[in-house]
């Protein structure tokens, strides 16, 4: 295999793995406040690209329309969590979590009833002109999702790290019961979770329309490598589920192109997830997940 | 509790004694209307109808149809098309100096419902013949229903299974699956005499099934696959596919699916500076897949019915007949006939034909009819149906399509 040809590998699997690692440092935020898995975090991303999508076929500018995708699906995550979590909170995760499954039918379905059942097109950004590196193309809007992904990444850890309001969210995650002795408000950082969330989800689904087209069934695989991921590099870890969807979205395309025999894409998937049940056999906590005990 | 039975048994005692009344309404008024025919107005009625259109009993006809679900851009417009034919046969003096009704099911896209309907259809209404359904899965469901039945099934669905044995009481209108790749192949390896073919295809049914076609006679054609990837109808990106494609050299690359798969694959070639044709399936003979593809949809080239592209027909009888059901679904509808509405208007012309040669509605009669049709035009294609051959068409009732300045235009010969 020639470089070009690898590059090439590489870059479709940075294309693929950049919008996994949006959408899997969602699922972390969620997790870190609650210890709830949101399955119907792929349909934030389908209804981020959907909004974006009609904003901008009513006339609005496409940045414009692109920012106010991700603050409508935003306030979408503010009503879901009061409407469907909140009411929940005392029954326990796997009822929550069961709540969010079902969320992610509903959501889908009302998508298909709203936008109808064909994918619909986004411009990009700035222009599909094709950067050429060694001899292997990228698209311009690939490094919009990929330079979107790490800069949300670096403000989390910020956010995590330095400001009370993120050292609130992780106190909530360690433990809830005591965080709210300390006057932290549980409730309101859970919701702020769901919202920040579907904010960065629709980020992604906004980003990617453009290189994939956007429709109603969009989010359900987006959603479910989303996960992948975020188990890969570690739950809980922004950086993690970052380096974990990179890593899943090219090791997805290097197994088209290294496995010698016609139809390997057709393996892709079983590989790339052979590989995280080994990985997840070595080390059950992710590649860069922390080892927690759990008093019982 | 036990006002609330109360309250329930009054509910159903009210609603038996509603339609019982409204049950016997009817049966009175038709009793009424039967009256006149028997005494004073019989000659009256008689001879306004006969001035008029058709008199006699109606022959029935049963359709099921996909009409809402997934399935309902097939679905809606041949009901639209069954019901303005109805309109059209009863106006120009119906079928056997009979009039002609249509008793339309929607099956909602679900095999389970079409089970229902048709069996509603076969005992409650006592139809004729059955068209339907729009989609192959509740097609595949009723056919052995109509063949326990014994009743003619005109199928509008294209899964190559549905004309494999058992095939006495099937037939079908549309072009099957496995026209479309002979005609795409044909062109390949006839007009743009190639010979080194990648294939890149959705591995849902549609996809797979045009795959395993494409294997099967692609030596038919001289032709030989140099590369074959898949990918998932909801795949973000294929480029890493195309990569392995590109380097394996093809002359051509055929991508089978349906959108927007093909349209991401159309991009995504144009990005990887591959330069070979793009030769898709009939899965994109619509509009959207130029809408997504944009720019990179110029030059692509697929199979279609040649009610697409009316420019396409060379026969001046099949012409003229496709330009008026074009102008009548227009009026009728306001919109431009898709492809599935011609396979309804084909399916109904072909029971009519048959009924009308057999001089009879027996259901055994039209069955032996449809055997020996011959040379029946419609906007799909001339039909020929033998006692083996069930499948109407040849693959060049398609044409070849090319998309040139965002419109369809016929691809070069």
């Amino acid at each position: 295999m020639s470089l070009d040809q690898f590059l090439q590998y590489v870059f479709s699997g940075i294309t693929n793995g950049s919008i996994y690692a949006l959408t899997a440092l969602g699922f972390t935020l969620i997790y870190n406040a609650t210890d709830i898995i949101n399955f119907a975090q792929g349909e934030f991303v389908m209804l981020g690209g959907l909004t974006a999508i009609s904003l901008y076929k009513w006339g609005v500018p496409l940045p414009v329309a692109c920012l106010g995708a991700v603050v409508v699906v935003a306030l979408i995550g503010v009503i879901f969590e009061l409407a469907a979590i909140r009411p929940l909170l005392s029954a326990g995760i796997m009822t929550q979590i069961i709540v969010t499954v079902g969320a992610s039918l509903a959501l889908r379905t009302a998508a298909m009833l709203i936008w109808g059942r064909e994918a619909l097109p986004l411009p990009p950004l700035t222009g599909d002109t094709p950067i050429d590196v060694l001899g292997a193309t990228i698209l311009p809007q690939t490094l919009w999702v990929l330079g979107a992904t790490l800069a949300i990444v670096v403000a989390l850890q910020l956010f995590y790290k330095r400001t009370l309001t993120g050292k609130a969210v992780r106190a909530c995650s360690v433990n809830p019961t005591a965080a709210r002795l300390m006057g932290v408000s549980y409730s309101r950082v859970v919701l702020l979770s769901f919202g920040l969330s579907a904010a960065i989800a629709a980020t992604g689904g906004v980003l990617i329309a453009p290189v994939s087209f956007m429709g109603y069934s969009s989010g359900a695989l987006i959603g479910l490598k989303g996960f992948a991921a975020c188990i890969l590099g570690g739950l809980g870890n922004p950086a993690g589920a970052v380096a974990g969807g990179l890593i899943l979205g090219i090791l997805e395309s290097l197994t088209v192109g290294f496995l010698p025999i016609q139809g390997s894409s057709g393996y892709k998937d079983a590989v790339a997830f052979l590989i995280l049940l080994l990985v997840l056999f070595v080390k059950p906590q992710g590649l860069f997940g922390q080892r927690t005990m759990e008093k019982v | 509790m036990k006002s609330s039975h109360v309250v329930l048994v009054l509910v159903v005692a009210l609603s038996l004694f509603v339609f019982g009344l409204v049950g016997c309404g009817g049966s009175e008024t038709t009793t009424t209307a039967a009256l006149p025919t028997d005494t004073t107005g019989a000659s009256n009625v008689s001879t306004d109808t006969t001035a008029s259109g058709p008199t006699g009993d109606p022959i029935v006809f049963g359709a099921v149809l996909s009409a809402t679900g997934p399935g309902s851009p097939l679905g809606e417009p041949e009901r639209a098309t069954l019901g303005m034919m109805e309109t059209q046969v009863n106006d120009a003096g119906g079928l056997l100096g009979r009039p002609i009704k249509i008793v339309i099911e929607d099956d909602q896209t679900n095999p389970k419902e079409a089970v229902t309907a048709v069996n509603k259809l076969l005992q409650q209404d006592k139809v004729v013949a059955v068209l339907g359904s729009s989609t192959s899965g509740s097609t595949l469901a009723i056919k052995p229903i109509t063949q326990q039945a014994g009743i003619p099934l005109m199928a509008l669905a294209a899964s190559n299974a549905i004309t494999a044995a058992p095939i006495t009481w099937t037939w079908r209108a549309p072009p099957r699956d496995a026209l479309a790749v002979e005609t795409a192949l044909t062109y390949i390896s006839k007009v743009m005499k190639l010979t080194k073919i990648a294939v890149l295809y959705d591995e849902n049914a549609y996809g797979a099934s045009g795959m395993a076609e494409i294997e099967k006679v692609a030596p038919d054609y001289g032709l030989t696959i140099v590369a074959k990837e898949s990918y998932k109808t909801e795949e973000t990106d294929l480029t890493a596919q195309l990569t392995k494609i590109k380097a394996a050299n093809p002359e051509v690359v055929v991508v089978w699916g349906t959108n927007p798969g093909p349209a991401v694959a159309a991009k995504n070639m144009d990005q990887l500076g591959m330069t070979q044709p793009f030769v898709g399936s009939h899965g994109i003979a619509n509009a959207k897949f130029i809408e997504l593809a944009a720019d990179s949809a110029e030059g692509v080239i697929f199979p279609a019915g040649r009610l697409l592209v009316p420019e396409s027909y060379t026969d001046p009888e099949q012409k003229a007949q496709a330009d008026k059901f074009i102008a009548d679904y227009k009026t009728a509808t306001g919109a431009n006939p898709p492809t599935f509405a011609g396979h309804a208007f084909g399916g109904l012309t072909l029971l009519m034909d048959a009924i009308t040669r057999a001089g009879s509605t027996d259901p055994a009669a039209i069955q032996k009819a449809l055997g020996e049709t011959k040379g029946v035009v419609t906007p799909d294609g001339i039909y020929n149906y033998t006692a083996d051959n069930h499948d109407g068409l040849v693959a060049d009732d398609l044409t070849v399509v090319q998309i040139k300045g965002g419109t369809w235009v016929l691809a070069p010969r």
